[in-house]
């Protein structure tokens, strides 16, 4: 038993290796790292900074970014009242219809409504953004080596290119994005928003909350499995406990 | 022990159809080697899980949809609206990871103790078959989601059928269903990632079948000799099974609900586009020692034909084995080539994860002359010369040797 174990970690240490040294292929940049609320065993998000994401979110990035995969009903569990929540869907048009006329027809967005594109289709974003194709943001936080260390990064990595790099017309230099060309401006700047709950809206607290809230937005039920997972587990810990028991009782005759 | 029921409606069911007696025979009075180590645990987990995967599969179809446009999004469905939908997912997305740790584990300990060596041959070989329809319905269960990954997996794949001459063009239109991995393709492989998994389950059954015809090898690889020898599987292995699969559980929880998302790759929350490619096409780890063997040979078919190699050689395994003593526990060469193969398979691990660049083909193509060497010439040769360690006489007489000894020190 004890050499089974002493296998069993071996090999598992090797391949824990093995794969993240596989996954590890593409991303050699070393992002910047963050101590997030909602890492952890325990973790939760972080209801105030999120709701200032949403913000940062609503009058940033959404000029250029959709959020389409989240409901406008779901932002209550980040701490948003109903009414809030009514006040931030009807910031939005949406085209509904056919009515009983058969003619399509504007209305005000509602909670099951969802983060509406910013942009009727993909040639139009193009068009409007110098060629490039801004992402839709819902899945942004997973679907990047690095996560929520990889968007702090680049929200905070703008600087001057260094001397004797080439940069294209129209393209901007950042120290975490592949290549470090990137045809997204510096998205932030100093106050680009003003926080209600009087937060200083630094360039560094924006690309931090932001992140959490599209952390959250990518992620939404992270806090209910985390919490199923320690019920589970504890759960799992004890029947073990019952069986090796059980199991010592039952082989107490096995000679 | 024979099957005498009490119950009047199970005898009169019996009498007619001997189910419950031939239930009863193979999961109750099942006589089972005294000795089994807790490395046997792992033939009644892989059956747990293709348990797992089918039942949370069941359910995620339901709510899935097979189309170019709908099924990313439909996925995110699942993840988002439909009542305990992530955890489903990510139950069957971490399960099929969780099955190939058991199934791995369960093959080494077939090579560690000669499982495979007559008269078990075709047990070992529907287990390869399970091995290989595994494969199969997990990487068509990987292009599901449509995400970037699956996509260009799905590509890159399908186009090694490609590398046969002649007719490989009219196979890969064949396989896709038209003239690039699109709808039709995505279609055809969910209606087969449904199938497969029962046609696994079908080849479980003649897998146990088989298994209880001459009944489990042990650790000391000696056939059972008498009364002895052997104890009734229930409750014994039932519970040791159990237990075994109460600390799997632990483990498999670890993942599901702490790290969902460590075995996957970020570019699969991408949706697929058949525009950008990714920087690094990478299959899921349970297929990266293979991915190594196919890119460790610069030609096309060779690498193609290598990499179905690296398992089709393992079909003749019980004939390239030349020792009449199935267990390593007695060979003492042959137990530390068996370490050797094992670091050898991690080493193709991990350069199928790396991008094809030095020094990671060198490497590459190192280990795979090795995994080639071990199976088709030092296992043949070290059958012929090693000189193996006495054998006990009973797997009772083992047992009993082993008492005094410190109880660690025995080779589970």
């Amino acid at each position: 038993m004890l050499k089974m174990i002493k296998s069993i970690s071996a090999a598992a240490v090797l391949s824990v290796m093995a794969i993240t040294g596989a996954n590890a292929a593409g991303g050699n940049i070393d992002y910047k790292s963050v101590d997030w609320q909602h890492t952890g065993i325990f973790g939760t998000y972080d209801r105030s900074a999120a709701q200032r994401g949403a913000q940062v979110y609503r009058e940033v990035c959404a000029g250029c970014h959709g959020l389409e995969l989240v409901a406008f009903r779901t932002l209550t569990d980040l701490g948003f009242t109903e009414d809030e929540v009514k006040a931030i869907a009807a910031e939005y048009e949406f085209v509904d219809g056919p009515d009983d006329e058969g003619e399509m027809f504007d209305r005000a967005g509602k909670p099951f409504d969802k983060f509406p594109a910013p942009f009727a289709n993909e040639k139009a974003a193009r068009a409007s953004n110098g060629g490039a194709y801004p992402p839709d943001l819902s899945l942004i936080v997973k679907a990047r080596p690095g996560f929520e260390n990889y968007l702090y990064s680049l929200l905070t990595g703008y600087e001057d290119a260094p001397e004797g790099f080439e940069l294209p017309v129209g393209m901007n230099y950042n120290a975490y994005f592949a290549g470090h060309k990137i045809a997204m401006a510096a998205p932030l700047s100093e106050d680009a928003v003003e926080y209600s709950d009087g937060t200083k809206a630094s360039v560094d607290q924006m690309a931090k909350d932001v992140t959490v809230f599209l952390a959250w937005a990518a992620e939404p039920k992270l806090e209910e499995r985390k919490n199923m997972g320690l019920k589970v587990i504890l759960f799992l810990i004890v029947l073990t406990g019952i069986f090796y028991a059980a199991k010592r009782k039952i082989w107490s005759d096995v000679h | 022990m024979s099957f005498e029921p009490k119950n009047p409606v199970v005898k009169w069911v019996d009498h007619r159809l001997p189910i419950f007696g031939m239930l009863h025979h193979a999961l109750y009075d099942y006589p089972t080697p005294k000795n089994l180590s807790y490395w046997w645990t792992f033939g009644s987990l892989a059956g747990f899980m293709l348990v797992v995967q089918i039942v949370t599969g069941i359910v995620l179809s339901m709510h899935y949809t097979a189309h170019v446009d709908l099924a990313f999004n439909s996925v995110e469905h699942i993840m988002r609206d439909v009542n305990y939908g992530w955890l489903l997912r990510y139950m069957h997305a971490n399960g099929a990871s969780m099955f190939f740790i058991v199934v791995y584990l369960h093959i080494f300990r077939g090579l560690y103790y000669g499982s495979y060596k007559a008269p078990r041959e075709l047990l070992w070989w529907l287990g390869l078959v399970i091995f290989l329809l595994m494969m199969a319905t997990a990487f068509m269960g990987y292009v599901l989601p449509w995400g970037q990954m699956s996509f260009w997996g799905a590509t890159v794949i399908t186009n090694l059928f490609g590398a046969i001459p002649v007719v490989g063009d009219t196979i890969v239109t064949w396989l896709w269903g038209g003239f690039s991995v699109d709808n039709p393709t995505l279609n055809r492989f969910f209606s087969l990632h449904y199938l497969l998994p029962f046609v696994i389950a079908g080849v479980v059954i003649l897998h146990i079948w088989a298994l209880h015809h001459h009944g489990s090898n042990n650790p000391t690889g000696i056939e059972i000799k008498d009364k002895q020898d052997s104890i009734p599987f229930h409750p014994y292995y039932t519970i040791k099974d159990l237990f075994g699969m109460g600390i799997f559980l632990i483990f498999f929880s670890a993942f599901l609900f702490y790290a969902p998302n460590y075995l996957g790759h970020p570019d699969n929350y991408i949706p697929a586009n058949p525009l950008v490619t990714p920087a690094h096409i990478v299959p899921e780890w349970y297929f990266l020692p293979f991915y190594a063997i196919l890119r460790a040979v610069p030609d096309k078919l060779g690498g193609v034909l290598l990499m179905f190699g690296a398992i089709a050689v393992l079909f003749a395994l019980p004939w390239l084995d030349k020792s009449r003593v199935r267990s390593a526990r007695f060979r003492p060469i042959y137990k530390q080539l068996f370490w050797i193969f094992v670091i050898d398979c991690v080493i193709l691990t991990y350069v199928g994860g790396k991008p094809a660049e030095e020094p990671y083909i060198l490497i590459g193509r190192l280990a795979t002359v090795y995994y080639f060497l071990h199976i088709l010439v030092l296992l043949p040769l070290v059958g012929l010369f090693e000189k193996h360690k006495p054998l006990p006489a009973s797997i009772s007489e083992a047992v009993l040797d082993k008492k005094p000894a410190a109880e660690g020190a025995s080779n589970a």
